[in-house]
């Protein structure tokens, strides 16, 4: 079995993979970072959704083996190590951007992939970047309030449907 | 899944030497293939991942003006980088969702010639030429039919070279669920002519809808496209909507596709 070695929340990481072993296994199975959770496996609902050199990607559509040498960012590494929650952790508490909470992990990846790029996202732009994220809650509004919040926009404009 | 090997070759040369392998299949992006993996649809004894191979990433301009995107290039890339082709960054802008057009890549999604990709349709109606590790090939030869091309056997695309058209514009109708185009309609107008690819409609794959092509050449317009139609026959009929709705869809699009362009 071929050994892979990669950065994971800015520690060194490797660990023995088969061919077949998804990124999502690795990091949940092989390190134990089941922040990150598989929903539909098939690459539809993002809960998986993880950085890898800076890029959001679906983790479970992805081998680990071609992780190798990569930066690789969980959920895990959002909120400060005193357990202070990441800004757009907070916005998601605040603003109640999450029911269940199954798919929070992907949503909040993927938002802070989204404010990494645009900063300033309208409520339309945060709508369309998030249509590979699925909230089975159906929770969708206050995800994107959440998600304007902490990018620092005024939500109150917002409707609490 | 069933077990396979993986590869990751950092050069051109050593995945074309890893494809030579019994049974070896090349991985782009892995945005189909790995769920296809999943479902056992496919069952290679050993992937070459292209990722790791620089040489068939990024975007040029070619020495004729042409836009050269690599085979390896993601869909990401070219949403952001085909600024001179504004049709096609449009395009690639609207495949899936983010996170798998940070991993799909265009030398995978021609490669698959999935039906109702997005692709097919811009390289089929811009001409454009698909550069291989054996050699070069036409749009008008390259597609063979459904999830079938004139690629062989450890054949990588290293770069599709795209010649920028006057105008052009692609309309999309989207299939809510998957994300690929119910029908989708690539126009493109060059000096010499417009040419029009369907995506989504045929069960034959993309195609060139050469009516359209040839009232458009005349004037490009929509009012160009008025009584023209294709039969339902032969089109894909599936629970999204019957042969006849994709048929109606096209020239909609069509249509659409032609006034977006101006």
């Amino acid at each position: 079995m071929p050994e892979v070695s990669m950065t994971v929340n800015g520690k060194p990481a490797k660990g023995q993979v088969e061919g077949r072993t998804l990124l999502v296994e690795f990091l949940r199975e092989s390190l134990g970072l089941t922040g990150t959770h598989v929903g539909c496996d098939s690459s539809q609902c993002g809960a998986c959704v993880v950085h890898v050199n800076g890029r959001a990607v679906k983790s479970c559509t992805m081998f680990a083996a071609e992780a190798e040498g990569a930066e690789v960012r969980t959920i895990e590494s959002m909120a400060e190590p005193d357990g202070t929650l990441h800004p757009i952790q907070a916005a998601f508490q605040a603003h109640h951007g999450l029911q269940c909470g199954f798919c929070t992990p992907g949503m909040v990846m993927s938002a802070a992939a989204l404010l990494a790029e645009n900063p300033k996202p309208s409520e339309a732009e945060i709508r369309e970047y998030l249509e590979g994220n699925i909230c089975r809650c159906t929770g969708y509004h206050n995800i994107v309030k959440a998600i304007l919040a902490a990018s620092g926009q005024d939500v109150s404009a917002i409707a609490a449907e | 899944m069933y077990a396979f090997e993986i590869d990751r070759p950092a050069t051109l040369a050593d995945a074309i030497t890893a494809l030579g392998a019994e049974e070896a299949q090349a991985l782009g992006g892995g945005q189909t293939l790995i769920p296809a993996l999943k479902q056992r649809l496919a069952a290679p004894a050993r992937l070459v991942a292209l990722s790791g191979v620089a040489e068939i990433k990024g975007i040029r301009t070619g020495a004729d003006g042409a836009l050269c995107i690599g085979g390896g290039t993601t869909h990401a890339e070219v949403a952001a980088g085909a600024g001179a082709y504004p049709a096609l960054a449009a395009l690639a802008a609207r495949i899936g969702d983010p996170a798998v057009r940070n991993r799909g890549t265009i030398g995978g999604s021609l490669a698959n010639n999935d039906p109702s990709a997005c692709y097919p349709a811009a390289v089929l109606a811009s001409g454009a030429t698909v550069v291989t590790t054996n050699r070069e090939i036409a749009a008008d030869d390259f597609f063979e039919g459904m999830f079938t091309t004139t690629l062989e056997d450890g054949e990588i695309i290293t770069e599709v070279r795209f010649p920028v058209p006057e105008k052009a514009n692609y309309q999309k109708f989207e299939q809510p669920a998957s994300r690929f185009a119910l029908v989708g309609v690539f126009v493109a107008k060059y000096a010499d002519g417009v040419r029009v690819a369907v995506t989504g409609a045929s069960e034959d794959g993309v195609f060139r809808w050469s009516e359209a092509e040839a009232a458009l050449s005349k004037d490009f317009a929509p009012g160009a496209l008025e009584g023209l139609s294709l039969s339902g026959e032969g089109m894909i009929s599936d629970l999204h909507g019957s042969g006849d709705y994709r048929a109606h869809l096209v020239a909609v699009m069509t249509r659409r596709a032609v006034a977006a362009a101006g």
